[in-house]
């Protein structure tokens, strides 16, 4: 990250939330990851301790693609957050994930977000690096 | 459950007139104003109350810290907090206590300074929490406001609404509150601009907030807050006012889920839970009081309440059908000017029950004729994400 002592940030994840603290660690090195049962083969997300589909907790972590679709999506145009208010007009979307997770993110790289979006539109994640961990951002496949 | 059972009633009422108290009154205060004025219209006083709910807008370790500020010493407490929904929630629970034997006066409050706060409900960011949701989901920006466009703009891909069909919502609720002083005043403490009725043209040329909806689509940030008082049989009977029966009600709960649909709100499964309840169809309903966040949270809620079939409430809308004075062709939307037009503090709730009932006595500032049926439905969360749904059936002797 280039230096920018009083540039309002993008507020991230903290690492110690102790049921996501997997997912982010693992966005370190670029992996968009998700769990599924052992058991009863539920798919959960967000990551948790236990399966919310049997009485178990045998999940293991799966790496998706990075590939879906946006479900569906606005465009911010008014924001009082110091960083977002920064970034109007921005897109926020849910994307449904190739392999089933729906996520909460943004799709960057349009250059009219109003115009320039549909639902159902492919997209691919694209990280956003920072110190600790790295953000999954959409832009159009 | 008996249909058209009479287990409670809803027996004193009060709403607090002023949306913008400019930092002199804190919202306990606001709370023990309105619980007194309330118990005043029901005929009681502090020493009748025996139960407590409470959503915890007055501080914390919610129940007891009532209980003192009030002076009373309450058999039950309930603090369920379920945002704006919470009121439904607690005129279910006050019914239920009452039907129980555990309770007989049944107390609601609610006051907030929002306003006064200057809180940016609609259009702050989110900080980064230490809930799991939050950690996910903080990144990425999403305002109030886009969170329920999201659920519009798929409802709109689905279903082929129109922002014109929305806009419906908005010129229906706001010639409501041109009938309503207090909403009249509400807009003009508020400061909005060109204040009086608007067409679906104003709604849909209205500055654009998060795609698609538009500034005259968003509900106001107000102060306010109001009181309940809900009371036994026997105790209403002898009350000042007419009782106005709580006859049904349905919860819910709805969060994302794999190949979820967010156009289908959690009150497609509260929503015929209290219909069932009460004994009542939709099309019996005279006055839907339903929580207007946002345009598209009415339509989507008046489609899973059954109001019309799903998808088909953006044709069902059109034409200025949900005013009061058109009873022929169902029922009357938020008569009070909602929280489009009229009061919203945070959590609406409370003022859906308030003009449910002024309706059921006949003393609404937007009277539907003989009103005997209404729906109090409120959306606590986020229409496009997590929320929690309550209803209420209403209806007079
Ligand atoms: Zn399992």
């Amino acid at each position: 990250m280039a230096e920018q002592p009083r540039e309002p940030q993008r507020p991230l994840p903290r690492l110690k939330e102790l049921d996501t603290r997997a997912f982010w660690e693992a966005t370190r090195n670029k992996e968009l990851r998700y769990q599924r049962c052992d058991d009863c083969e539920t798919v959960v997300f967000y990551p948790r301790r236990h399966c919310t589909g049997c009485l178990g907790s045998n999940l293991s972590w799966y790496t998706a693609s990075g590939k879906g679709s946006i479900y569906s999506f606005s465009v911010v145009r008014q924001s009082y957050h110091p960083f977002f208010r920064s970034r109007v007009p921005y897109a926020v979307a849910w994307i449904d994930l190739d392999e089933g997770p729906r996520l909460l993110s943004n799709i960057v790289g349009v250059e009219d977000p109003g115009a320039d979006l549909t639902i159902g539109q492919q997209v691919v994640v694209e990280w956003e690096e920072h110190e600790e961990l790295s953000i999954p951002l959409f832009r159009p496949a | 459950m008996a249909a058209q059972g009479r287990d409670a009633a809803i027996v004193g009422i009060h709403e607090y007139p002023s949306r913008d108290v400019e930092g002199e009154f804190s919202p306990l205060q606001i709370k023990a104003e309105s619980a007194a004025r309330a118990l005043e219209d029901a005929g009681l006083n502090w020493s009748d109350v025996d139960a407590i709910y409470d959503a915890g807008d007055g501080g914390g370790m919610a129940g007891l810290t009532i209980s003192e500020y009030f002076g009373l010493h309450p058999r039950i407490i309930d603090t369920t907090n379920v945002g704006g929904s919470s009121y439904e929630y607690h005129a279910a629970h006050a019914r239920r206590d009452i039907a129980a034997g555990k309770a007989r006066v049944a107390l609601l409050t609610y006051g907030s300074t929002a306003h006064s706060n200057a809180m940016a409900i609609g259009v702050g960011g989110r900080g980064g929490g230490v809930h799991p949701v939050d950690n996910m989901e903080s990144f990425a920006g999403m305002t109030l406001v886009s969170n329920y466009a999201m659920a519009a703009r798929r409802h709109m891909h689905q279903y082929g609404t129109t922002s014109e069909q929305l806009a419906e919502i908005s010129t229906a609720t706001r010639y409501h509150a041109m009938r309503n002083p207090q909403a009249v005043q509400a807009m003009q403490d508020l400061e909005f601009l060109d204040i009086r009725e608007t067409t679906v043209e104003d709604v849909v040329n209205s500055r654009m907030i998060a795609d698609p909806l538009h500034l005259l689509e968003c509900c106001m940030i107000s102060d306010g807050g109001g009181a309940v008082v809900i009371a036994a049989p026997d105790v209403a009977r002898d009350c000042a006012k007419n009782p106005v029966w709580i006859l049904g009600t349905g919860e819910a709960t709805k969060y994302p889920e794999i190949g979820g649909d967010i156009t289908i709100s959690a009150a497609a499964a509260s929503g015929p839970s209290a219909f069932a309840e009460a004994g009542v169809a939709p099309d019996e309903i005279d006055v839907a009081m339903i929580y207007d966040s946002f345009s598209i949270t009415v339509l989507t809620l008046l489609e899973d309440l059954g109001f019309c079939a799903k998808g088909e409430g953006g044709a069902w809308v059109e034409g200025g059908r949900l005013r009061f004075d058109r009873p022929e062709d169902g029922p009357a939307l938020n008569t009070d000017g909602g929280g489009l037009s009229s009061n919203h503090p945070g959590m609406r709730g409370i003022f859906l029950l308030l003009e449910a009932t002024r309706q059921l006595r006949g003393e609404s500032t937007s009277q539907v004729s003989d009103a005997r049926l209404a729906v109090a439905h409120g959306n606590g969360g986020m229409l496009g994400s997590r929320h929690c749904a309550g209803t209420v059936i209403l209806g007079r002797d």
